[in-house]
């Protein structure tokens, strides 16, 4: 309903209003129209009432007219008007009927006010047609008129079109829905039904009257152009009203209730009629075919057992006897290479709920184990006392423990560790025990005191009776084995760094090398026989008719030196470390460390007063030297090797790996085969010649690096000083029978020197028949133990 | 002239492993399913002995499998349903994506379901296997059977896991295997002697849990999934062992005293006889129902000399241990509401004891606290109103301090209001160099049967205390000089083994020196020995005996913290007395 209106159609629409109301009111006075067409023609502004009140009805139909206007709907207006005209008779009492009910009375009071200018404005509009007309039909303007108000009079009469809603359109203008200026350029806009042109009115208004007009007008806001035609409309208050409620979003009718209640046509509620009339199909009172032969084929199915009714699940899981026939075969071979899951740690004390006092911890305890990171921790938990099993509460990490748990058992490789369960006293060696090893060294007896300084080396004579001992403080001591007495000091030149006593016993001889001299003393002690055969000895030598140049001075001392008993002095082009003599006691050699050099080693031959260099190049920074006792074999120790040279032949026969950083001393088993090597690394090797190159044995019983190492003479002893200030004596014996590896027992640490600029014992050495070993040492003393 | 070029890494170490990723890719699994096999399987990742060549060269931290694990899984039946399981649950999204309601009900009917009793049946080939191993399963049966029926897991697995941890405990009832309990902070501790092997669990206390948000329960659910099965089978045999009847049923006498008028408003008729297992104050009914215990006598060989004399121990032990297996026999106890009911009725059960609730409490109670032939009456608070005169009122530590040493304790340390004595760890075996607490070493003479007179003269010496203070501070003093004395004995004998002490003490007896001088001599034969030690023994040797001189520092520690906490009490002890 409320489409038909917007729809309706504006000129039409006024044009068959204004005829119906004519009809309606002015039923019998015909006469009066052509007076109304003349006046509308000439001025707007009649008294008649008849006039009021067709002007009323078009008013009331204009409401509408100057909103919509399509070139379209008004050729299918002229065409219903012509040949229609209940059509329009029905349509517009439609509109009509719309407007009465919406407005009422007020309809009424609204026409009186509109009435004079919009009366004027149809009346010009009549006066149009009226042309028109009288031009499409031969007829007479009246008649035509006439005849059309009959007409519509019996349609509206008849008001069997009620619900019709189809639209009303301008039926003067015949150019359709077109944009109107295409024809500004013409006189006309247009042409009517019968194909005439329709001029425009007759403008003389220019600019200075649209002015004027617009100045004076009150009207003139409200004044609107119809393009269709070219006139001027004045918009009446319903109008405004409608535009203004159109511009607000409302509904044109104002008594349209847009919230009027809702009704479901489709609700929960079961009506007793239905909502579509439509009858069921016939196909809903048949049973189908199609399922039937479905069921009955079910039912055959199941007659002949092939559908059995689904059996009910099994929620809870069933047991038996799994392990009824335990096969021996079934264990695969790989449960023999299954590594089972370790069983979790069983508590201790502390997890108790209760724990002994001393479980719990203190509060540095529980400080430390809370600084700790869990992984770190000995214990996961705080141990923790309740008074009573009511008290305890629920332990917050249970799950966490059992997922750690789980975690293991499917993430961790497993491994069999093979714990060596062993006792540890099965590990210690089972030596032979010291005590059936004996003679050897046991206490300190005695001290020889004297030196002010470090004593650096120290030698027995080949009797046993003498010792003479060199220092820093550069002094050499000859001391009374037995009483401890310094017989005899004598003031060298430097700090002492060796003292050899020639192992001749038929030569009294002692060798002290200090700076870069080497001293042959002869102490003259003991036998005087011995002294002066030495003596003697000494000064029998005879010049060699040719003198050879020899790296060494060979010089006899004279005067005082003589008197103290210095014999012969050897100048060396270098510092001389160590000194030792060959066990004939005729050559000497010494050790000048250099490492550039080829000149370190060098042997005097005493009696014929013969200095040679046995090399030719230097093989590293020589340590020591020493003479095979009974082969013409010469041992020189660098730093990481052991060279054995055959002095007859002239060539190297062996080079002993000592397997260690810096060897610091050496010494020869008396029977020649074994060597034994103290490093400054706290290893003593001991190397058996006819074995290997490498060590047979390497011992680390000492604390810190080892200064000195000796043998015995005639026991199988050997000992050790280092610079933890201790001496080890170890029994060593060497075996005839070349298929029995020689023992090795350590069998006494002696202690006494003390440890001084974090030197201790700086060289030991055993009394050549007894089982005595003297030591001397950073303390500036030298100690005798038996 | 030569071969092939050898290539790397195509012989050896590397192509006997496999990592995880390639293992994976190998059996065409998602990483949680093979993480599931894994589990079921029991393959667990092996360490190789050169990681390098293992892995191709690189360090990367790798997983490791070997490849025969691998293979081994390959033809598992269970992996195809797996992948059937993964296309279920595809089939059952894109049912539900299509609001197909009735394809979501029958794809549901038709879940795909596996058993994993071929897997027990494989992992574990004899029953005495399963049994070695179920130490696992009973305390995650236990942590499962505890947990609220929402949430975590599903609601059948917990009903299982119930029903499987009280069919356990009711065997361990039936075959007295309990031996031992221990009260722990995280839970109690028990430990079973079944067929020959000791079997040790944890329940957790009976509280909600807080579930933690770092658990991936899928892993622990499907732990459960196998342990479930494999307790199950494991509880089948056992009953079938000892003639009873599985599913466990209460026996005639058993399920005609707990009837009881409470029954209806317990539990549902569906659960009500699973709670009456549950409360585990009947005993089982048998398939043979068998005249009294059957007790089983060694069989009597003719033996002679020294197999007499074993054969006479062993009788003699067997005795014991059936002796301790009841030592509850005959006594009546009582559990008041506040003591944890489910504990103290299995262990008294265990051995032999009768026990009884408040009827409210739970269901099965078979007599009243009034009853008058109750022997102890179990409660943990501070008082009691009303008490009768011919029972005792004890705490529930009692009960498992005497299953613990065996025997009945003495009840005056553990009446009500009475602060405990310490609650001991059963499981501790102290070797020689431990340090043993003061309590355990009380137990061990009651166990031999002394007296326990250390107390009487304590109260002595208390009296004595009251009589003359100077006197007793004198006696006192005496005292801790002695203790030094003895400390300095003891601190002497373990330190000789270690360090020289070089003290002479002219006054006293040669003969000690005498002594001293060999054992010194011995020492130092010692250690000129280890001198000798190569290097690899003398690194084991070093690391032995640094363990061992850890264990005596940690011993001499706790000793000495408990000797500053008993003369902290002694000096409480004082004031108070003082104060009065």
């Amino acid at each position: 309903m409320v489409a038909s209106f917007s729809m309706r159609p504006t000129h039409s629409g006024t044009m068959t209003k204004l005829k119906n109301k004519k009809r309606n009111i002015e039923e019998n006075e015909d006469d009066q129209l052509p007076i109304f067409d003349k006046d509308g023609g000439k001025d707007g502004h009649l008294d008649d009432d008849d006039e009021d009140q067709a002007d009323l009805s078009d008013s009331e139909e204009s409401i509408f007219s100057g909103l919509e206007e399509s070139g379209s709907d008004s050729d299918d207006e002229e065409d219903d008007e012509e040949e229609e005209d209940g059509d329009e008779g029905k349509s517009s009492d439609v509109g009509e009927d719309k407007a009465a009910s919406g407005d009422g009375d007020d309809r009424l009071s609204a026409k009186d006010v509109t009435k004079p200018q919009s009366s004027g404005q149809n009346s010009k509009k009549k006066m149009r047609m009226k042309k028109k007309k009288a031009a499409g039909k031969e007829g007479g303007e009246e008649s035509v008129v006439s005849d059309r108000v009959s007409d519509l009079k019996v349609s509206s009469q008849e008001d069997e079109y009620e619900h019709d809603t189809s639209d009303e359109e301008d039926i003067r203008n015949t150019v359709g829905n077109i944009p109107m200026e295409w024809y500004k350029d013409y006189p006309h806009i247009g042409y009517n039904l019968d194909g005439k042109k329709i001029f425009k009115p007759i403008r003389n208004k220019d600019e200075l009257d649209e002015f004027l007009d617009k100045m004076e007008n009150p009207d003139y806001w409200r004044t609107v152009q119809d393009k269709m035609t070219g006139a001027d409309i004045r918009l009446s208050d319903e109008q405004v009203d409608l535009v203004h409620r159109l511009q607000e979003g409302k509904f044109g009718d104002v008594n349209f209730n847009e919230y009027e209640p809702a009704v479901d046509f489709f609700s929960n509620e079961v009506m007793i009629h239905p909502v579509t009339n439509r009858p069921q199909d016939k196909r809903s009172f048949i049973p189908s075919l199609i399922e039937k032969e479905k069921v009955s084929k079910l039912v055959h199915a199941i007659k002949m057992g092939w559908i059995k009714p689904r059996r009910p699940k099994e929620t809870t899981p069933q047991y038996y006897d799994l392990w009824a026939k335990e096969d021996p075969n079934s264990i695969l071979g790989r449960h023999k290479m299954h590594v089972p899951a370790p069983k979790m740690k069983l508590p201790g004390h502390e997890e108790s709920y209760n724990p002994p006092p001393e479980y719990l911890m203190s509060e540095e305890e529980r400080l430390a184990w809370e600084q700790q990171d869990p992984e770190d921790r000995k214990l996961s938990f705080l141990p923790q006392k309740f008074g009573c099993l009511r008290a305890v509460p629920a332990y917050s990490r249970f799950i966490h423990e059992r997922f750690e748990r789980c975690l293991d058992l499917y993430l961790c490789p497993r491994q069999r560790k093979m714990r060596v369960n062993v006792n540890p006293e099965d590990l210690i060696p089972k030596l032979p025990k010291p005590k059936d090893l004996q003679p050897f060294p046991t206490t300190q007896s005695l001290v020889y005191r004297g030196h002010t300084s470090l004593v650096r080396s120290i030698s027995v004579s080949p009797s046993g009776q003498w010792l003479v001992s060199g220092s820093d403080d550069c002094t050499v001591r000859f001391w009374e084995v037995s009483t401890a007495r310094c017989l005899k000091t004598l003031d060298v030149g430097g700090a002492v760094k060796g003292v050899a006593w020639n192992p001749n016993p038929a030569v009294c001889l002692v060798a002290v090398s200090y700076d870069d001299m080497i001293l042959l003393l002869n102490p003259g002690l003991g036998d005087r026989l011995l002294c002066t055969a030495t003596d003697q000895l000494i000064s029998s030598y005879e010049e060699p008719e040719e003198a050879k140049d020899q790296p060494v001075q060979w010089a006899v001392s004279e005067g005082e030196g003589h008197e103290q008993g210095h014999r012969l002095v050897l100048k060396h082009p270098k510092a001389v470390r160590q000194v030792t003599w060959h066990g004939k006691g005729d050559y000497l050699a010494c050790v000048m460390p250099d490492n550039t050099s080829n000149l370190q080693v060098v042997i005097h031959q005493v009696s014929k007063r013969r200095t040679q260099n046995p090399f030719r190049k230097s093989k590293g920074l020589v340590q020591c030297v020493s003479f095979h006792p009974v082969r013409p074999y010469f041992f020189v120790a660098t730093q990481r090797y052991v060279r054995v040279y055959n002095l007859i032949k002239q060539e190297l026969t062996k080079k002993l790996m000592a397997n260690c950083k810096w060897i610091s001393s050496m010494s020869v088993h008396p029977a020649g085969d074994n060597v034994i090597c103290g490093s400054y690394d706290c290893r003593l090797a001991w190397f058996d010649l006819d074995l290997s190159t490498k060590p047979y044995k390497v011992l680390r019983h000492h604390k810190k690096a080892l200064r000195s190492v000796a043998y015995h003479n005639h026991y199988p002893l050997f000992a050790s000083g280092s610079d933890d200030g201790s001496v080890i004596v170890c029994h060593g014996m060497v075996y005839n029978d070349l298929l029995q590896n020689p023992l090795i027992v350590p069998v006494k640490v002696l202690k006494g020197h003390s440890i001084t600029h974090d030197l201790g014992v700086l060289d030991v050495t055993f009394h050549p028949t007894q089982p005595w070993v003297f030591s001397s040492g950073a303390d500036g003393t030298v100690r005798l133990f038996t | 002239m030569g071969g092939l070029q050898k290539k790397k890494y195509e012989s050896g170490s590397a192509t006997n492993y496999i990592t995880r990723n390639k293992a994976r890719k190998k059996l065409s699994l998602s990483l949680a399913d093979f993480r599931r096999l894994c589990i079921l399987k029991g393959i667990y990742p092996h360490e190789p002995k050169h990681k390098k060549k293992v892995n191709k060269g690189s360090t990367a931290p790798r997983t490791f499998y070997l490849l025969k694990d691998i293979r081994f899984l390959l033809h598992e039946p269970i992996v195809g349903k797996f992948r059937e399981y993964k296309i279920f649950v595809r089939k059952l999204r894109k049912a539900y994506g299509k609001a197909e309601w009735g394809g979501v009900e029958r794809l549901k009917e038709n879940k795909p379901v596996y058993k994993l009793d071929h897997i027990i049946k494989e992992r574990y080939p004899t029953f005495i296997d399963a049994v070695r191993d179920v130490d696992d399963s009973l305390s995650m049966c236990f942590l499962f059977s505890t947990f609220a029926r929402t949430g975590k897991c599903h609601v059948q697995t917990i009903q299982l896991c119930r029903r499987l941890s009280v069919e356990w405990m009711n065997y361990v009832i039936s075959s007295r295997s309990l031996r031992k309990v221990f009260l722990s902070i995280k839970g109690i501790y028990y430990q079973a002697e079944v067929l020959g092997q000791t079997i040790t669990w944890i329940i957790p206390y009976q509280f909600a849990h807080d579930h933690p948000t770092d658990v991936d329960y899928r892993v622990m659910a499907t732990f459960t999934e196998f342990y479930t099965t494999l307790l199950g089978f494991v509880n089948f045999r056992l009953y079938q062992t000892l003639n009873l009847v599985y599913p466990p049923k209460l026996d005639g006498q058993g399920e005609i005293n707990l009837k009881s008028e409470f029954e209806e408003d317990y539990a549902l008729d569906s659960e009500s006889y699973t709670e009456k297992l549950s409360a585990l104050s009947a005993s089982l009914a048998r398939m043979v129902p068998s005249a009294e215990e059957e007790e089983t006598e060694l069989d009597h060989f003719p033996t002679e000399g020294e197999d007499q004399e074993k054969m006479e121990e062993r009788e003699k032990m067997e005795h014991e241990q059936i002796k301790q297996k009841k030592f509850f026999e005959g006594l009546k106890f009582f559990l008041n509401r506040e003591v944890p009911r489910e504990s103290l009725a299995f262990v008294i059960r265990c051995f032999g004891g009768e026990v009884s609730w408040d009827k409210s409490l739970c269901i099965g109670s078979t007599y009243d606290a009034k009853d008058e032939t109750i022997t102890h009456h179990i409660v943990d608070r501070p008082s009691i109103d009303t008490q009768y005169i011919n029972r005792y009122y004890i705490q529930p530590q009692w009960v498992y301090d005497s299953v613990n040493a065996k025997i009945l304790l003495p009840v005056e340390e553990y009446f009500l209001g009475v602060t405990l004595p310490p609650h001991l760890s059963p499981f501790v075996e102290e070797t020689e160099g431990d340090y043993v607490p003061p309590e355990k070493l009380k137990l061990m003479a009651l166990q031999r049967g002394e007296k326990p007179q250390t107390e009487d003269e304590e109260e002595e010496e208390e009296e004595e205390e009251d009589e003359d203070e100077e006197e007793d501070d004198q006696s006192e003093e005496e005292e801790e000089a002695e203790d030094e004395a003895n400390l300095a004995e003891i601190e002497e004998k373990r330190s000789r083994g270690k360090s020289l002490s070089v003290k002479v003490t002219p006054g006293k007896a040669k003969a000690e020196n005498r002594k001293r001088a060999a054992e010194e001599e011995k020492a130092e034969e010692k250690r000129l020995a280890i001198m000798m030690m190569k290097k690899r023994e003398k690194y084991l040797y070093d690391k032995i005996m640094f363990g061992k001189k850890r264990n005596v520092r940690e011993a001499n520690k706790l000793a000495a913290k408990r000797k500053a906490h008993d003369d902290a009490s002694k000096e409480d002890k004082k004031k108070k007395k003082k104060k009065c």
